[in-house]
């Protein structure tokens, strides 16, 4: 079942399925090796719940939900 | 001399500042946050008679980035003149670091990768094969820690037998075919596939850069782009940089065990639901504690052996024949002002920078901009407006600089705007001077406890101003939804103690020290004018008192607090003294190492506890000194956000005092 970043369980590794939105914010997300194929997990909630820090290459990125909603994933035990 | 001009290029939090520095021994500050490093830097060293000139970019993800201070590396890469590029990478992350070298590869012939971080990466298990490694990129590669100057040598070695290679040919699949066509329509002595690429995925920014170099016509880019309709052609392009990268690294890194527990432990206390908040305030209250506490004596002793020379230069000008009017304004004037602010200020700042600098290394602020960053989305502002608040605790300027970290023009102006809310080094001293006088009491044992605690609220109450500020910017002249925002929390770092202090002295407390006495040397001028140039029987100073007074009345405070607030425009650090001459009608400044007297001075003038609170709040919220303002012109590039920064943090002030006055 694919579902966005944003939504998955903490500690839980997904598979990065397509990454979509508005150039800028995709690039980045390329840039920063958020790419289809790629695993990552979440790795950290903030006091707020929201921004959440994900682990991808070996580094911890900060996203807020609203953009994380850009990033499709796969669970992989599916 | 041969002479090798390098570039040095890398992602962000890669340890290339630390880097830059040992080979330079030109200390740039350096700090654990992506980011640090906003404008280029130049710096030289020797080795076997060849002369290296580095160049110290900033941080960047990739060479086709948006954000204003990725621009200066990538655009330094595309456009200037130099040899070699060396590209920093992360020992512990090398696949993002490959990918920029690869990228780099495309439109540079001579490149060396330098694996830096190499003793973190064994602690955690990671051992990197270079030779395998070099052998697959075709470039030297030295692997180096370079804070324990380890591998530095080598670098150099391989900067200087660097070999021109190829420009690097990636397989691009589908889009190569579309590749040549744009190649034969482009006149580039680079790499021409390069910029086909970025016509391809039509990028802006080099678009424009190149527009005469691409003689694209209309008709056959339409026809490509009709083609290629249903590609989504930078994702095609970073997938098969990804493989590349992929090939590349086969069999370089090996792991042992893959061992992030001990980080991710800290760091779930660090950003923890009850105590993320409280520690982060904590952490503050304790800088400001050992500040305090550290701070008072050494103040006094340098207080008190520069105002026992001051008989001594008197007597010295008087030995040259100086007219007395000249020796007046040198000693009472200038000198006393200069020793004044170098008094009050030194001590603290060799403090506090210190420590700051300590956090800062440790990796601590990026975890507050993370536990803050819901604050700032819900005022559609950027989480990293944390950083640069942080930035101007120790001073505005700075923290407007550091302002470039954030990506959107909007929310990049919204946090220079606030900046001021955060008050720096310079309005400490005045502030805790008056919490200790009219709040905590010069006696009490736990005084330095309670005023740092008291400290911290104002300090706090300057948050929830910034958030407020930031909230009503983002509704009214500064409109705008938020943008997206990433930031990375790179692994902690536990500080070399010595190096962050030596460095911190030398980096942020001189400048600041320096900047400081220059203000000091004219203000001083300045002060003396106005305290003994007579006009109908009357000083220039009184003349302002009595004109200021009535506005001071409506403030709850009185002209004389109004003046010195006036004439601290070009450093906060000069208010107390200025209004004590007010006070005390004297013609020069007026020591006030000794509380108990001063607090009588101010009694006796008129000074309640709500004289205080207003004081304390209008010296928090007003104009940015005269150096910080002038770092907003420069940084906004408008007259009309640097008005705004002017008259809003006054304004808010003036709100705020005449609330207080409302009420109590």
């Amino acid at each position: 079942m694919t579902i966005t970043l944003d939504k998955i369980k903490k500690d839980e590794q997904v598979l990065i399925e397509r990454v979509m939105g508005k150039e800028d914010i995709k690039r980045r997300f390329l840039d920063l090796g958020f790419i289809p194929g790629e695993v990552t997990k979440c790795v950290l909630i903030s006091p707020f719940k929201d921004p959440k820090a994900y682990l991808i290459n070996n580094n911890i990125i900060a996203i807020r939900d609203v953009d994380a909603r850009n990033i499709e994933v796969l669970y992989e035990r599916d | 001399m041969k002479e090798i001009k390098v570039a040095l290029i890398g992602t962000p939090n890669v340890g290339k500042s630390s880097l830059y520095n040992i080979l330079t021994n030109n200390h740039v500050h350096t700090g654990n946050w992506a980011g640090k490093t906003v404008e280029f830097t130049k710096g030289e060293c020797v080795r076997n008679k060849t002369k290296f000139i580095f160049y110290d970019l900033p941080g960047t993800y990739s060479i086709i980035s948006k954000s204003k201070e990725e621009v200066v590396a990538t655009d330094f890469i595309v456009q200037e003149d130099f040899d070699v590029a060396v590209v920093v990478c992360d020992a512990t992350s090398l696949e993002k670091g490959i990918t920029l070298v690869l990228q780099v590869q495309e439109i540079v012939k001579k490149v060396v990768l330098c694996v830096n971080l190499i003793d973190e990466a064994r602690k955690k298990g990671i051992s990197i094969n270079s030779d395998l490694l070099s052998n697959n990129l075709g470039i030297g590669v030295a692997v180096t820690s370079a804070r324990d100057n380890v591998g530095l040598d080598l670098l150099l070695e391989k900067i200087e037998n660097a070999q021109e290679q190829n420009y690097l040919d990636i397989n691009y699949g589908i889009l190569n075919k579309y590749i040549k066509m744009i190649e034969n329509n482009i006149d580039y002595e680079g790499n021409k596939k390069w910029l086909s690429l970025r016509v391809l995925e039509n990028n802006k920014h080099y678009r424009d850069m190149f527009k005469d170099n691409i003689k694209l016509e209309k008709n056959l880019e339409e026809k490509i782009r009709e083609e290629l309709n249903n590609v989504d052609i930078s994702l095609e392009i970073v997938i098969k940089i990804k493989k590349e990268v992929k090939d590349k690294l086969k069999g370089v890194v090996i792991r042992n065990n893959n061992n992030f527990n001990k980080e991710r432990k800290i760091d779930k206390i660090l950003t923890s639901k009850i105590w993320g908040i409280p520690i982060m305030l904590f952490m503050l209250f304790v800088l400001f504690y050992i500040t305090i506490i550290g701070a008072n004596y050494p103040s006094d002793i340098l207080f008190n052996f520069f105002q026992s020379l001051e008989d001594n230069i008197i007597n010295g000008l008087n030995f040259f024949h100086i007219p007395a009017v000249i020796s007046d304004l040198l000693v009472n004037g200038v000198y006393k002002t200069l020793y004044w602010v170098i008094s009050v200020m030194m001590p603290p700042m060799l403090i506090f920078f210190p420590l700051f600098s300590f956090l800062e290394d440790l990796g601590v602020l990026p975890r507050i901009a993370f536990n803050m960053d819901k604050a700032f989305s819900k005022c559609n502002a950027c989480g990293k407006q944390a950083l640069t608040m942080c930035m101007g605790i120790g001073c505005n300027a700075v923290g407007v600089t550091g302002a470039r970290i954030i990506d959107s023009k909007r929310e990049r102006i919204i946090a220079i705007l606030t900046n001021v809310f955060m008050p720096c080094n310079g309005k400490f001293p005045t502030i805790i001077a008056i919490i200790t006088m009219f709040m905590v009491g010069i006696k009490n044992m736990y005084g330095s406890l309670i005023c740092a605690l008291i400290l911290t609220g104002f300090i706090f109450l300057g948050i929830v101003v910034t958030f407020l500020i930031s909230y009503i910017l983002s509704k009214t002249i500064l409109k705008g939804e938020a943008s997206s925002f990433t930031l990375e929390l790179p692994p902690y770092r536990v500080p070399k103690i010595l190096e962050t202090i030596i460095d911190s002295v030398k980096n942020k407390a001189i400048f600041v020290l320096i900047r400081a006495i220059k203000v000091a040397i004219f203000a001083g001028f300045i002060i003396w004018i106005v305290a003994n140039v007579n006009i109908k029987g009357l000083s220039i100073m009184e003349h302002l008192i009595n004109f200021l007074n009535p506005i001071g009345l409506i403030l709850g405070l009185d002209g004389v607090m109004i003046l010195a607030l006036i004439l601290g425009f070009p450093a906060n650090e000069i208010v107390v003294p200025v209004m004590l001459m007010g006070y005390l009608k004297t013609s020069t400044l007026t020591n006030f190492s000794n509380l108990e007297a001063l607090k009588n001075i101010l009694v006796i003038n008129g000074w309640t506890i709500k004289t205080a609170i207003c004081f304390i709040i209008l010296m928090l919220f007003h104009y940015p000194c005269s150096t910080t303002m002038l770092t907003i012109k420069k940084e906004t590039g408008s007259l009309y956000y640097t008005l705004v920064a002017f008259i809003l943090p006054l304004l808010v002030g003036i709100i705020l005092c005449l609330i207080i006055n409302i009420l109590l």
